[in-house]
C-alpha cells in the first residue's frame, strides 16, 4: 500500500532547510488542485487532518466518532526554489465551515491566492475578509473558465476589494500562468514589508 | 489528486489511531513541528522499531516535510507530529523548522521571486 505513492516520490536535496507556505483558497470546483498541479514538482498530495470546531486539536480520537471533530482533507503540493528553499502550497477550501483550518494549520503562511470564479463571485467573500482580518497579504486571481471575461473594475467593485490587492486574470491550468500568479503575490508580500511606512499601517499577521 | 474512498486515516478505526500513539493525539503547544518543517533521519531503522517509525525514518533519508510524511503515510497530520515528536525525543530525527521571520524579509522575498522566475 505504502509502496505505490513512495516509488514515485520526488525527494529533496540534502541541503534543503527553509520550507515556506502560500495558500490556495477558494470555492468548491474553482481550480485550487489545478492550480496546484501546474506549478507543483510533485504530483499533487492529499492529506487531512482532524481537528474540533473551535480550532484545537482533538485531545482524544475517539471523539472523532462524535460531533465533537471535523476532519478536513486539502491538497499539497512543492517548488524547490533553490538548495535551501522549498515552497508547499496548499489547496484549502474556502468556505466558512472550514475556515478553523485556516488558524492553526496555515499559521505562518508567506501569504495567500485567492482564486475566483467570476460567475460565482459570492464564494469568496468570506475568504477575503478572514484574510484581511487575519492581515495575511493576498492576491485575487479569476480563473479562466471560457465564459465572458468581466472586466477588472467590475470584479474589483464586486469583491470590494481594497486597491492595493493585486488583481490578476489567470488559466490555472497552465504552468506559466500559475507561475505569474505566485511571482504577483510574492512581489506584492515584499512592497508590502519592505515599506516600513506601509508596515507600520498594517495589521499585524496574528499568528506570526 | 485525492484517492477517492482512501483517503488517509480516512478508512482506518479510530481504534487504529488511538493505538498508534498511545492515545495521545494533542502534540501540545511544546511539539515544535510545523506542517512545513523538514525532518531528517539521524539513524536507520532497527529491530523491533513500531513500523510507522521505520516507515518515518527510511522516507526522512533526505529532508521530508511533515505534511509530506503524513500523507505517505496515510496518516492525519496530528497524528504524524505526535510519531515524530518521539523520534526527535529519542534523537532518531533532526528538524528544520521553518524561520517564522523569514516571510516578512525582504531579501529573503526576493530569493523566492529568483527561485519562481527561474521554474
Amino acid at each position: 500500500m505504502d509502496s505505490a505513492t513512495s516509488e514515485a516520490r520526488t525527494p529533496l536535496g540534502a541541503s534543503a532547510d527553509q520550507g515556506f507556505k502560500i495558500v490556495v483558497v477558494g470555492g468548491f470546483g474553482v481550480g485550487k488542485t489545478t492550480l496546484v498541479r501546474s506549478v507543483s514538482e510533485i504530483r499533487p498530495l492529499n492529506t487531512e487532518e482532524t481537528m474540533t470546531q473551535a480550532g484545537a486539536t482533538v485531545d482524544d480520537i475517539r471523539q472523532v466518532r462524535g460531533k465533537s471533530a471535523t476532519t478536513v482533507a486539502f491538497d499539497f503540493g512543492r517548488i524547490s526554489l533553490d538548495a535551501r528553499k522549498v515552497l508547499y502550497l496548499f489547496g484549502a477550501p474556502g468556505q466558512e465551515r472550514f475556515w478553523f483550518l485556516w488558524d492553526r494549520l496555515f499559521s505562518g503562511t508567506l501569504g495567500a491566492v485567492v482564486l475566483v470564479d467570476t460567475r460565482r463571485i459570492d464564494d469568496s467573500w468570506y475568504a477575503i475578509d478572514r484574510l484581511e482580518h487575519h492581515g495575511t497579504p493576498f492576491v485575487v486571481a479569476c480563473n479562466d473558465f471560457g465564459g465572458p471575461v468581466r472586466a477588472g473594475a467590475e470584479v474589483r467593485e464586486a469583491l470590494d476589494l481594497d486597491p492595493q490587492v493585486p488583481l490578476i486574470d489567470c488559466d490555472a491550468r497552465s504552468r506559466e500562468s500559475g507561475k505569474q500568479v505566485l511571482i504577483t503575490l510574492v512581489q506584492h508580500v515584499k512592497n508590502r514589508y519592505a515599506d516600513p511606512s506601509a508596515r507600520a499601517g498594517l495589521p499585524r499577521q496574528e499568528f506570526v | 489528486m485525492s484517492r477517492p474512498g482512501n483517503r488517509p486515516g480516512r478508512d482506518d478505526a479510530p481504534d487504529r489511531l488511538y493505538t498508534l500513539t498511545q492515545g495521545r493525539t494533542r502534540t501540545g503547544p511544546d511539539n515544535p513541528f510545523d506542517l512545513v518543517t523538514l525532518v531528517v533521519a539521524e539513524s536507520e531503522p532497527v529491530t523491533g522499531m513500531q513500523s510507522e517509525h521505520v516507515a518515518i525514518l527510511k522516507l526522512t533519508r533526505s529532508p521530508t516535510s511533515v505534511v509530506e510524511i503524513a500523507a505517505e503515510l496515510r496518516l492525519p497530520v496530528g497524528i504524524t507530529k505526535v510519531l515524530l515528536a518521539d523520534l526527535l525525543a529519542a534523537g532518531r530525527v533532526s528538524a528544520r523548522h521553518p524561520h517564522r521571520p523569514a516571510i516578512t524579509d525582504p531579501d529573503i522575498l526576493e530569493q523566492v521571486l529568483v527561485g519562481l522566475r527561474n521554474l
